[in-house]
């Protein structure tokens, strides 16, 4: 099985998605796994600040040399920030996906949503389930 | 063969900068033997066959006798009664079928797809590495000819072809020494840049050059001169299957043209995805990438041949969205 970096700090959803939950704040990325999943990343589609996301809904698009994806939004809420450097340097998502590749801040409306997010362990169970 | 090791941009880079090597064994030998073989290939395929001399490789098509592509392969001449032909592996069984059921007397034909093995050297630097293993030495190599001789010490088949659009070699051999030549090669060629390329750069670098893909630009229902291939068509000879339904598109007039598309916006043109002309559906994309090389999306499709012309402006229909796309010359990248 390939190696992931699944960092203890973060919260994950089924599609993928790492959340960094900081009271209502939620900074929102793709993890390792999906990164490696999708390649050479070369447009990332955000919304603008001021939208509205919902749990489990996509609010934007991944595309990779080799395919397209859908991003899903962990919690639900307001868009309050957006990673704009990703629209020049979208490989930032391949070199640095918890970093400077994070895609957006959400303000959440339901602080106890975030909780039914899986844990690194959880995570990590999951994605071997799918890697094996 | 994997999607990608390294990725599929540096494996997409090295080969037009140094060299890749790809593992595409899984692709299909269909060998045609005996005093009946020159006559059996030259009714399967559209290219010239009679000219073809010993050591030297052509492109064409298998055509069905409405004019569609059964498959599109190499033929290589070996000897005055022996040649092969380079299928595509999802097609391997169907064109067995095919060339058992149109191969005439006197001609032997074998599947040995199994037994061998082949891998591609591609890029800017395969010449010098591969000549450090291989002999006789294959620089002196014409493209589209090859010689038999060995590399690594194994025998092997080695021609001066590919599917990248840079130049290179396909090295043919038994499919047990595909793991030690596999070795060899990367061993030779990593000081000088070589890397193990997968199926992602194979197509990023295939379209850039603007070669078909079998599934995406041609099938069953589609003609070579549809797809820009009537070069591959021998128009002196109207022996094989599917000349005279050729012929008869040709004065008719053709229903769509195989275009190459440079996107002037953002994002992927997929295949599958509409292209559109003044707001009306006039087509789809058969295949679309980023293109590493030129830093822009490219695509390829077929629309109405009135709609073909270099400098014709179209769009691309991406997630509900018209990118505005704009039909250039091929190959997007270099010379065929």
């Amino acid at each position: 099985m390939a190696d992931y970096d699944i960092p203890r700090n973060l919260r994950y959803s089924r599609e993928d998605e790492w959340a960094r939950i900081e009271g209502e704040r939620v900074t929102v990325g793709i993890t390792d796994y999906a990164q490696q999943q999708l390649g050479d990343v070369v447009f990332v589609e955000l919304p603008a600040v001021g939208k509205s996301v919902e749990k489990g809904e996509p609010f934007g698009v991944i595309e990779s040399v080799k395919a397209v994806a859908d991003l899903y939004a962990p919690v639900t809420g307001e868009v309050v920030e957006v990673n704009a450097d990703l629209a020049g340097h979208p490989e930032a998502v391949n070199e640095d996906c918890y970093g400077d590749g994070w895609m957006l801040v959400i303000a959440v409306s339901d602080e106890s949503e975030a909780g039914e997010l899986m844990d690194a362990d959880a995570y990590t169970a999951y994605v071997g389930e799918r890697s094996e | 063969m994997p999607v990608q090791y390294a990725g599929i941009l540096a494996e997409h880079r090295a080969v037009r900068e140094a060299a890749g090597l790809f593992d595409v064994s899984h692709m299909g030998q269909i060998h045609l033997r005996g005093p009946g073989a020159l006559a059996s290939v030259a009714r399967l395929v559209t290219c010239p066959v009679a000219s073809l001399r010993s050591g030297q490789v052509r492109y064409g098509l298998l055509c069905n006798e409405a004019g569609g592509v059964v498959d599109d392969v190499t033929v290589y001449r070996s000897g005055p009664e022996a040649f092969f032909l380079c299928v595509n592996a999802s097609n391997v069984e169907k064109d067995y079928r095919w060339v058992v059921r149109h191969a005439g007397a006197g001609a032997e034909v074998r599947d040995r797809s199994a037994e061998t093995g082949l891998l591609a050297l591609q890029g800017p630097a395969s010449a010098e590495l591969l000549a450090a293993l291989a002999e006789p030495d294959p620089r002196p190599l014409r493209r589209f000819r090859f010689l038999e001789g060995r590399v690594a010490g194994r025998a092997a088949l080695v021609s001066r072809t590919g599917y990248t659009g840079s130049d290179g070699f396909e090295i043919y051999c038994a499919a047990a020494d595909v793991g030690a030549l596999w070795d060899a090669l990367l061993q030779e060629g990593s000081r000088g840049g070589l890397v193990p390329a997968g199926l992602g750069a194979r197509d990023t670098l295939r379209l850039e050059a603007a070669l078909p893909l079998y599934g995406h630009e041609l099938d069953d229902e589609t003609s070579p001169l549809e797809a820009g291939l009537g070069r591959f068509v021998d128009p002196a000879r109207s022996d094989f299957v599917g000349a005279e339904a050729l012929r008869r598109q040709e004065r008719a007039g053709l229903r769509r043209s195989l275009v190459g598309l440079v996107l002037e916006g953002r994002g992927v043109a997929r295949a599958g995805y509409a292209l559109t002309h003044r707001g009306a559906e006039v087509g789809r994309v058969t295949s679309g990438a980023p293109s590493p090389t030129l830093g822009k999306s490219i695509a390829l499709g077929y629309v109405p041949p009135a709609l073909a012309a270099a400098g014709t402006e179209l769009a691309v229909t991406i997630r509900g969205q018209s990118v505005a796309a704009r039909v250039v010359p091929t190959p997007f990248v270099g010379k065929a």
